[in-house]
């Protein structure tokens, strides 16, 4: 009963950060730019050409119908047809958002299982110079811009050495596996440098506390203390933290799919932005946002069903 | 013993201060720190290289003694270019990380420390400006504003201001009950001075961890919105070095591509280092944030 109040206390709060958000897209798409025909007719667009697209396009009805629209469309998920490719705009995001899942996705896996592994390993060498060296290692890999990464392996390890696919997608599995092996190699590594010593801090917070001294005072192994006790109990925070990062999973890296011509969803995004496909972008912008705020639902719903601890 | 009380009754902005020349290592990132806002100064008062678009060479010239970093595909220095975007870069940084915190600290105390109907407006707000990703939210209000410097401030300045608001005002929250404050409420300090005078150093080191972090995520959002064309105009920026030498790096052409991430890369290194001294030295309750 206590979950169904609170449950209920967080729908209607995301309900109000809804109305928020698509007040922003409005403001943003209706208050701040300039007569959108303007755009998409050029520089010779006679007036009455103007209004009459205006007109088709739904422009110069009241502005609280323009803003019911945008709200109506969060949940409804109807977001008309793109001005560009003239396709229904929810149809296209559902096939970009796959493409973008198979390149992230993978990526998000490994390099999670990979850096919560290496830094419950790493506290058997806490304050050793092993341990100062991977902190600077990541400290050194994250100065660097994420482009360049992209650029150095697309240019020697795709071009010169040609031991991956340079650019391109094929569609359904497994044809799709040769393209993405650099996207995820290059995801993994950033991923892992971006997260280490955030994990690193999480183990070594971990494993000072009783139940560990418990653990290795009734003389279990080491490995198995921190991968069976110690596992256990940091995993409750982190995968109710990873699933917020889910809508990002789904929206794709912009600059991978950029450089690499994956038509995932950011790409697409992208795309919408050099031909001044409103519709789209205001579809992204509040999919987004949708997403986001019901996935850290789930997040926090999640987290206090499985620790007992935590009350509603 | 002495020297211990000393450390005790200085002020925590004085503290940070002490702990950073003090050490070696982030001695030498102030330095570089300096030498980074000394060069974009001069180079925005137009005596370093001021013609950065002028033809010095031929197209593609590797560094050699003449151009020391080389020249690009139109034979413009890529040195003057890399000093150019080191403006940029340091403005936009600067302007966005000193706007942001103000906002985000102005309106995180406000919200911890009044609560009440002022909280829940200030926690909305934050959490529907959050609730849109950043890449996604920086890339159509950049893209709604027109390209330009301009839309890249507003933008950053939109999508950063939260976390700092965010972390202000449970921080203030969390202050504005400790018997300091109380004391200060009986000798009969008003709200603004128990904020200003008593509450605000202490979260200090928390807005300036903030401001470190804000400064170089920004610059690297910068490239990263130059390289899509959403940034600077008509200005050379490391985004769209860096975007240039996607071509280029098929012909051999390595060095504008080289150099724009050295000029980088040392800056955001720099503000590391300096964010992780701070946060150890000054609170450790913060660590691993």
């Amino acid at each position: 009963m206590n979950l169904f109040f609170y449950l209920l206390r967080r729908l209607l709060y995301a309900l109000l950060v809804i109305v928020g958000a698509t007040f922003m897209v409005f403001f943003l798409f209706n208050v701040i730019v300039e007569d959108p025909t303007v755009v998409l007719l050029g520089k010779y667009a006679t007036p009455k050409a103007m209004t009459a697209l205006a007109h088709q396009l739904g422009l110069d009805r009241p502005w609280y119908i323009q803003y019911w629209d945008i709200l109506k469309s969060a949940f409804t998920f109807d977001f008309g047809y793109s001005w560009s490719s003239k396709q229904d705009i929810f149809k296209i995001f559902k096939e970009g958002a796959l493409v973008s899942l198979t390149v992230t996705l993978p990526a998000f896996v490994l390099s999670n299982i990979l850096v919560v592994s290496v830094a419950l390993w790493m506290t058997k060498y806490r304050g050793t110079i092993w341990d100062r060296l991977l902190v600077l290692f990541c400290i050194v890999m994250t100065s660097i811009s994420a482009l360049v990464y992209i650029l150095v392996g697309q240019g020697v390890f795709a071009y010169k050495l040609g031991l991956f696919e340079i650019t391109g997608y094929d569609h359904g599995f497994p044809y799709f596996i040769p393209y993405i092996l650099l996207p995820t190699l290059i995801q993994v590594l950033l991923n892992f440098c971006y997260t280490y010593r955030f994990y690193r801090t999480i183990m070594l917070d971990e494993i000072y506390q009783d139940y560990v001294r418990t653990a290795r005072a009734k003389g279990l192994e080491e490995n198995v203390v921190l991968f069976k006790h110690v596992l256990k109990n940091v995993l409750i925070p982190i995968i109710t933290t990873l699933v917020k990062d889910i809508p990002g999973l789904i929206f794709g890296s912009v600059l991978i799919e950029n450089f690499f011509g994956i038509p995932g969803l950011g790409n697409l995004v992208v795309n919408a932005m050099n031909c001044a496909d409103f519709p789209t972008i205001k579809a992204a912008t509040v999919v987004a946002a949708v997403l986001s705020i019901v996935f850290s639902i789930i997040g926090d719903v999640l987290y206090t069903l499985v620790d007992p601890r935590i009350k509603l | 013993m002495n020297a211990m009380n000393d450390s005790l009754h200085q002020s925590v902005t004085k503290k940070a201060l002490l702990v950073l020349w003090t050490n070696k290592i982030t001695r030498c990132c102030l330095v570089t720190l300096l030498g980074y806002a000394a060069v974009s100064l001069l180079c925005k008062m137009g005596w370093l290289v001021p013609n950065w678009n002028a033809e010095v060479g031929a197209s593609h010239e590797a560094p050699n003694w003449v151009n020391w970093f080389g020249t690009d595909i139109l034979g413009r220095s890529v040195f003057a270019k890399v000093i150019h975007g080191t403006e940029v870069a340091m403005s936009v940084g600067f302007v966005v990380a000193f706007l942001s915190i103000l906002i985000g600290v102005l309106l995180g105390v406000l919200a911890g420390y009044f609560g009440g109907i002022v909280d829940e407006c200030v926690v909305w707000l934050y959490t529907v400006i959050a609730a849109v990703p950043t890449m996604i939210l920086l890339m159509v209000i950049a893209f709604m504003l027109g390209k330009g410097m301009k839309s890249i401030y507003v933008a950053l300045i939109v999508a950063e201001w939260t976390e700092t608001c965010r972390l202000v005002r449970s921080e203030v929250m969390r202050h504005k009950t400790r018997d300091y404050v109380q004391a200060a409420a009986a000798i009969g300090a008003n709200n603004f001075r128990k904020l200003f005078v008593h509450i605000l150093p202490n979260v200090m080191p928390l807005i300036v961890f903030q401001f470190s972090l804000v400064f170089q995520t920004s610059i690297k959002y910068e490239v990263i919105l130059s390289y899509l064309g959403l940034g600077v105009q008509n200005k050379p920026s490391w985004g769209i070095m860096i975007s240039d030498a996607k071509t280029e790096l098929l012909r051999g052409v390595w060095w504008e591509l080289f150099f724009a991430t050295m000029a980088m890369f040392l800056l955001v290194l720099v503000f590391n280092i300096l964010a992780d001294a701070l946060r150890d030295a000054l609170d450790p309750k913060l660590k691993g944030r």
